[in-house]
């Protein structure tokens, strides 16, 4: 009897949250919905609101007539979202690519050796990583405008690569893998680069990813800095898109929506299990 | 000659080099990064720290006058003002309302992996692709308030008026409540089941269990995910921006609008001044979270 109550509770607690979580993606699922609807139907659904046009707003799950034009017409026939879609994967991925490659030898330096000063650099790049984006906007506007990258893809990438978040988190990752494994590896002959690239890539693994999941997420969503730092329209990342639009546009906007979280909620799939290890190990403690 | 020397140079530095590779490697190993971050960052931020103490031409200090103006400024005070309320409402919100939510994930069992993603589901989406849904959502004849209508109730104009502080905070909950949920489940499966056990063979109830057990014991666990949702409470200034633009609401007039009005219009001044001043705060805020967890870190 006892255990029923506890079965049935249990039941009742997952209801409940399951209507909590349809009610954090509803504003997905409208979206998706609404990508599916032709012109005539997202005039009527939402015209009171998107073209000012007089009637009453109808938000619906699903739409009566999916269509895939709003998609067709974004791929084909939308010159400006595909730039901007592009800057946004040659930005995003410049960024991380350029995280791996200074960073990597950073956090394995930061986190498998003592030496002075490390402490130091350690709150540094702690302190860094917390400050927001306008605390460091005209300094970074000033080194970029000396470098005259300004209003360049650069402007965007070089800021990016040299943030400290990817080496704080790759640090804690290398921190944890065993000493006796590299001490191993010492006596077995191996050197500081053999044991980095055997040892500590593979066991460091989790850590890499779950930094450039971050770090995707991060930067596919980057809004001020492209803002400040670019002018050029052609330049913009595709996250400004949506803000630059004409009501002309308004057919598409939702596909466009839909396309631009698409590639997030693409990683978000595969690495869920990464990114919990990587908000778990951004707690700031050493 | 010449060459003799070089050679002799060359073998000092092997010698000292081979001598002292493990303490030099680390260094090595940190050179690219760590240049990167002083040109990016440290000397130019020391420039910015440089110019708040001079004038508009930087060529006459001027002590403290920056500093001033810029406590003095309206605007300044609007914002600041703005932020402080923001964080006050926002961050016991959301961290008590996470911290409800994991409690009862747990109690639901280990089948939850899927309610758990949806959690963590807005963390995903961009600030610029989600923008379309809250016009839609908040506006006058949105989403919102017809089925606020629909229940009998009259909605409102929620940009244009003081509510828009509202629009704000829920966002910001949508954006964060999975982010610190994860925190505090791992805070939560921290605690060993044998002291549950022990008090409730003791005769101690459930919510006695969450008063002396859980509560103590997640402390370090609350603290970490307040001053993590502390530092995301500065991002959510992009939805804000997307939905309302560089002129909001004075009621979401936050410093990131102030800095970003001041940056357009060159205001060098005041922006060196209050950047300088902001970054202390947090620092402050970071070095005695950072204290207080080795204090607590000894004690346990």
């Amino acid at each position: 009897m006892g255990e029923r109550n506890v079965k049935k509770r249990k039941v009742a607690v997952r209801i409940l949250l399951t209507l909590f979580v349809v009610n954090l993606i509803f504003p997905v699922l409208l979206l998706a919905a609404g990508s599916f609807m032709g012109p005539e139907e997202l005039k009527e659904s939402y015209g009171s609101v998107l073209y000012g046009i007089d009637g009453e707003l109808q938000w619906k799950l699903f739409p009566l007539y999916p269509t895939l034009k709003a998609y067709l017409q974004l791929l084909l026939d939308s010159p400006d979202f595909f730039v901007m879609f592009w800057n946004s994967c040659r930005q995003t991925f410049s960024v991380l690519a350029g995280q791996l490659l200074f960073g990597l030898p950073a956090a394995w330096a930061l986190g498998r050796y003592r030496f002075p000063g490390r402490k130091v650099i350690l709150y540094l790049y702690m302190i860094l990583m917390i400050l927001p984006f306008q605390v460091t906007m005209v300094s970074g506007y000033t080194v970029l405008s000396f470098f005259s990258v300004l209003d360049t893809h650069w402007a965007v990438i070089l800021p990016g690569v040299f943030a400290t978040f990817p080496v704080f988190l790759m640090t804690k990752f290398f921190q944890q893998i065993p000493d006796s494994l590299l001490e191993a590896a010492k006596v077995d002959g191996a050197g500081a680069a053999a044991s980095f690239f055997y040892i500590g890539l593979p066991l460091g693994m989790p850590g890499i990813v779950s930094a450039l999941i971050l770090n995707f997420l991060e930067y596919w969503n980057a809004i001020e800095a492209p803002m400040t730092f670019l002018k050029t329209k052609s330049l913009l990342p595709v996250s400004l898109y949506l803000s630059n639009i004409t009501v002309s546009d308004m057919g598409s906007a939702f596909a466009a929506s839909i396309l631009i979280m698409a590639p997030s909620i693409f990683l978000f799939a595969c690495g869920q299990n990464y990114l919990e290890q990587g908000i778990l190990a951004s707690g700031l403690k050493e | 000659m010449q060459k003799k020397q070089r050679r002799h140079w060359v073998k000092k530095w092997t010698s000292i080099f081979q001598n002292r590779r493990e303490r030099i490697t680390p260094w090595i190993l940190l050179a690219p990064s760590l240049s990167g971050v002083c040109i990016f960052v440290l000397l130019p931020f020391a420039d910015v720290v440089r110019r708040s103490f001079l004038n508009a031409v930087g060529s006459e200090f001027v002590g403290l006058k920056n500093y001033k103006s810029v406590l003095q400024n309206t605007a300044f005070e609007l914002a600041a003002g703005n932020t402080v309320r923001f964080l006050a409402v926002c961050l016991p919100l959301l961290l008590s309302i996470s911290l409800f939510l994991g409690l009862l994930l747990l109690r639901a069992g280990e089948k939850s992996g899927i309610l758990k993603s949806g959690f963590l589901l807005p963390m995903a989406v961009p600030a610029g692709s989600v923008v379309l849904f809250w016009q839609l959502f908040f506006d006058k004849g949105g989403i919102l308030n017809e089925l606020l209508e629909q229940a009998g109730v009259r909605g409102a104009d929620y940009m244009n008026t003081p509510k828009a502080f509202g629009v704000l905070v829920a966002v910001y909950l949508w954006k964060n409540l999975g982010y610190d949920m994860i925190l505090w489940i791992s805070g939560l499966l921290g605690i060993p089941d044998s002291l549950y056990e022990a008090a409730k063979m003791d005769g101690a109830n459930g919510v006695m269990c969450f008063v002396h057990i859980t509560c103590p014991l997640l402390l370090p666990t609350a603290f970490l995910t307040g001053i993590l949702s502390l530092v995301n409470a500065f991002k959510v200034f992009r939805e804000a921006y997307m939905i309302a633009g560089n002129y909001p609401h004075d009621s979401i007039y936050m410093l990131q609008n102030l800095f970003n009005n001041w940056f357009l219009k060159l205001d060098m001044q005041k922006m060196t001044a209050a950047a300088v001043m902001l970054a202390l705060i947090l620092g402050l805020i970071l070095i005695g979270s950072q204290k207080i967890e080795e204090k607590w870190g000894r004690g346990m």
